[in-house]
C-alpha cells in the first residue's frame, strides 16, 4: 500500500511585495485508496499545496518534506514526480497550440509507462473514457485545451486521470466554474478512477458542493497556511452549515 | 521686435533641415512616399540610388553579404533544374519577350532590378488542368557565383494546382518570381529554402490574383546564410483571395527575412497572412514586415495579418513590423497582430506534470507552434518531409 506523506511543509513565493510565506507547516498523510478533502477559504494555501506537490518552479520549499513510499518527492523533477505516480488536475489548464489531444495523451502515457501503449487497446480506452465523460470524439483531434470551455478543460483533466492511472491525484478546485451537470460528470469520472485503480485522492475545494458526489474519508480544513482542523466527513457537513468564519477570527491574530 | 514672417521660420528654434536625407531642404521638393503603392519601381538598377544600408528596405539586412547581388554583375544564363511531370503542366525556358513578363509587378529595390535586367531567359511553369495536379521544380546546382533568375508561374483560368519550388545546394542568387493566378484558378505555391548554410538568396515574388481566384502562398525558409524573400500579392479583381503563410527557423548566424505586401485593389477581396518563426543560437536574426494596403476601390475587403516568433535561446533578434493602410472605410474587417516571446513556462509545466521530459516538452511546444503552418501545406509528401526537417532543426536546440 503506497502512502504520500507531507511533513511540516513550509512554502513561500516571490511576489512584487517580496517573499510571501504561504504554507507554514503542513502535515498530511494520504494512503492509496483513500479520499481526502482539503477545504479552506481563499488564500489559505490550498492551491500552493497542490502546486508544491507537483513541483511548480514558482513555489519554494523552505522546510519540511514530501515523501512517496519513503522516496523524497522534493528532489524529483516535475516529470519524474508524474512518472512516480503523482497527478495534478489543474484549476486552469493551459492551451498548447498545435499539439492534438490524441498526440498529447499518447505521449504522456508513453512517458509514464516507459513504453508506448498498444495502439488498438489504447484507442479503445481513450474512446470509452471520452464517451463516459460525455466528450465529443472530435475533441481528440483538437489542440490541447485550445478553445475548450471551462467545463471541457476540467473533463479533459479527469480524462487524463482515468487514462494515466496515477497512484495519487491532487484535484485543484476541479469543481470551480462547473454547472451541476458538468460537476456530476466530472465527479463520476473521479469515482470511476478511484474504484478502478484505487487512486488516492487529495480533493482541494472551496465549496462543499462536490462532496455530495465524491465522498471523502477525511476532511482537512486549511486556514492561513496550516491545517486548522481535521476530521471525518461530518466536518464537511459542519462547514456547509457554518462556513469558515469560526476559523478566521483567531488565525488573523496569529 | 521683428515681426515674424514666413521667410523667417527657417531660422527659428531648432527648425532646421532634417538629417535623414534632407527631404525637406529648400529646393529639393522631396516628399516621402505617402502610401505603400507609391514606392519607386523600375526594372533598371541604375535608376535606383546607391544602397547605403540606411534605407528602410535594407536597414535590417546584412548588406555586406548581399552587396554582390545589388551592385555586381550577375550571370543570367539558364541553369539546371529537375521538374516532375503533371497533366497539363509545362516547364520551359522562354525568351525575355514572353508576353507574361512584367505583368505582375516591377522591382522596388536595386537587387531585384539587377536580376531583372540580367536574366537571359525565364523559366516558365504553366498549369492548366482543372483537376488538381502537383508539380515540383527543384534547383540544387546553382553554384556559388553571383546569378540572376526569373521565373513565371502561370495558373491558367480555372486550373487547380500545387507548385513546389524546392531550393537546395549552394547559391548566390537574386531573382524575381512572377505568379499569375488566372480567373477562377486555385493555385498553391510553396517555396522551400533549404540552401547550404553559406548560401545567399534574395527573391521578390510578384503575384496577381484574378477574379474569384485563390492563391495559397507558403514560404518555408530553413537553410541559407541569408534568405530574403519578399512576396507582394495584388488582388486585382473581385472575389480574389490570397493566403500567405510563412515558416522559418533561424539558427546561429542565420538571417531569414520576409517582407510581405498585400494590395487589395478590387472589391470583395480577402487576404490572410500568417508567418511563424523560431530562432535559436547566437546571431539568429529574423525579419518580418507585413504591409497591407486596402485601396480606395476595395470595398468589402476582409484581411488579417499576423506574425509570431518563438525565441529559443539568448543572442537572437526578431524584427516584426506589421503595417496596415486603409483608404476606404467600407470594409468587412482588417486586423494585424505580432508577438515575439520565449517558451511559455506554464505550457512546459503542464506537459512535464504529465510525465513528459523537459526536452520532449520543448520539442512538442515548438513543433506545435510551427505545425499550424506545416498543416497548410496540402502536398502530403512535402508536409511529412517538412515535419522531419523541423525535427532536425530542433536537434540543435539545447534542452
Amino acid at each position: 500500500m503506497s502512502i504520500l506523506v507531507i511533513k511540516d511543509l513550509k512554502v513561500s513565493v516571490e511576489t512584487d511585495q517580496g517573499t510571501k510565506h504561504i504554507l507554514k507547516g503542513v502535515d498530511l498523510a494520504i494512503e492509496q485508496g483513500s479520499i481526502h478533502a482539503v477545504m479552506g477559504p481563499n488564500g489559505s494555501g490550498k492551491s500552493t499545496l497542490a502546486y508544491t506537490i507537483a513541483g511548480h518552479p514558482k513555489y519554494h520549499v523552505e522546510g519540511g518534506s514530501i515523501t512517496l513510499d519513503g522516496e523524497d518527492v522534493l528532489k524529483m523533477t516535475v516529470d519524474a514526480r508524474a512518472r512516480a505516480g503523482l497527478f495534478l488536475a489543474m484549476q486552469y489548464p493551459v492551451e498548447i497550440p498545435g499539439v492534438t489531444v490524441t498526440n498529447f495523451l499518447r505521449t504522456a502515457k508513453t512517458a509514464i509507462d516507459g513504453e508506448a501503449p498498444a495502439i488498438r487497446g489504447w484507442s479503445k480506452q481513450v474512446r470509452e473514457s471520452m464517451a463516459a465523460l460525455r466528450m465529443d470524439p472530435v475533441f481528440a483531434e483538437r489542440n490541447v485545451n485550445e478553445g475548450f470551455s471551462g467545463g471541457e478543460k476540467k473533463r479533459h483533466e479527469i480524462l487524463q486521470l482515468e487514462l494515466l492511472k496515477p497512484r495519487f491525484a491532487v484535484l485543484d478546485e476541479t469543481d470551480s466554474g462547473l454547472d451541476v451537470d458538468a460537476l456530476k460528470i466530472v465527479s463520476e469520472g473521479v469515482n470511476r478512477a478511484h474504484e478502478a485503480t484505487g487512486v488516492g485522492v487529495l480533493l482541494i475545494t472551496h465549496y462543499t458542493r462536490i462532496l455530495r458526489y465524491i465522498h471523502p474519508d477525511f476532511v482537512h480544513v486549511f486556514v492561513d497556511g496550516r491545517v486548522a482542523e481535521e476530521g471525518g466527513p461530518e466536518l464537511a457537513d459542519r462547514l456547509e452549515n457554518e462556513g469558515y468564519d469560526r476559523y478566521l477570527t483567531p488565525s488573523s491574530v496569529s | 521686435m521683428a515681426v515674424v514672417t514666413p521667410e523667417d521660420t527657417e531660422i527659428l528654434h531648432g527648425n532646421k533641415a532634417h538629417s535623414d536625407g534632407g527631404w525637406d531642404a529648400a529646393g529639393k521638393g522631396f516628399v516621402p512616399v505617402q502610401t505603400r503603392s507609391g514606392r519607386f519601381a523600375s526594372v533598371d538598377p541604375t535608376a535606383f540610388a546607391d544602397v547605403t544600408g540606411l534605407e528602410a528596405e535594407w536597414k535590417l539586412t546584412p548588406l555586406a553579404l548581399v552587396k554582390p547581388l545589388i551592385v555586381g554583375d550577375l550571370d543570367g544564363s539558364t541553369y539546371e533544374y529537375v521538374a516532375t511531370d503533371a497533366i497539363g503542366a509545362t516547364v520551359e525556358w522562354v525568351e525575355r519577350t514572353d508576353s507574361r513578363i512584367g505583368t505582375t509587378g516591377t522591382p522596388e529595390e536595386k537587387a531585384s532590378a539587377n536580376a531583372w535586367s540580367s536574366f537571359e531567359r525565364a523559366l516558365a511553369i504553366t498549369v492548366s488542368n482543372d483537376e488538381h495536379v502537383e508539380l515540383t521544380v527543384a534547383r540544387s546546382s546553382l553554384g556559388g557565383s553571383a546569378r540572376a533568375g526569373h521565373t513565371i508561374i502561370e495558373a491558367r483560368p480555372n486550373s487547380v494546382a500545387t507548385v513546389i519550388l524546392q531550393n537546395g545546394g549552394a547559391a548566390l542568387l537574386s531573382e524575381n518570381v512572377e505568379i499569375i493566378v488566372g480567373d477562377g484558378a486555385r493555385l498553391t505555391v510553396v517555396s522551400v529554402q533549404e540552401w547550404d548554410e553559406d548560401a545567399i538568396h534574395l527573391s521578390s515574388h510578384f503575384v496577381t490574383v484574378g477574379r474569384d481566384a485563390r492563391l495559397k502562398h507558403i514560404v518555408v525558409s530553413l537553410g541559407g546564410k541569408v534568405v530574403r524573400l519578399n512576396p507582394s500579392a495584388h488582388l486585382i479583381d473581385q472575389g480574389a483571395d490570397a493566403e500567405l503563410f510563412g515558416l522559418y527557423f533561424a539558427d546561429a548566424g542565420q538571417h531569414l527575412e520576409q517582407r510581405v505586401y498585400v494590395e487589395h485593389v478590387a472589391p470583395h477581396t480577402r487576404s490572410r497572412v500568417n508567418y511563424k518563426g523560431a530562432l535559436n543560437g547566437q546571431g539568429a536574426h529574423t525579419v518580418w514586415v507585413g504591409d497591407v494596403l486596402i485601396g480606395t476601390k476595395a470595398s468589402g475587403t476582409d484581411t488579417y495579418e499576423q506574425n509570431r516568433n518563438l525565441v529559443l535561446s539568448e543572442g537572437t533578434r526578431a524584427d516584426s513590423v506589421p503595417n496596415l493602410e486603409i483608404e476606404t472605410g467600407d470594409i468587412l474587417g482588417a486586423g494585424h497582430a505580432s508577438a515575439t516571446g520565449r517558451f511559455d513556462d506554464e505550457q512546459l509545466f503542464y506537459l512535464q506534470a504529465r510525465g513528459i521530459s523537459e526536452r520532449e516538452a520543448r520539442r512538442l511546444v515548438v513543433l506545435g507552434f510551427l505545425s499550424e503552418i506545416v498543416q497548410k501545406v496540402d502536398a502530403g509528401a512535402l508536409r511529412d518531409r517538412l515535419a522531419v526537417a523541423i525535427e532536425a532543426e530542433l536537434a540543435g536546440v539545447a534542452s
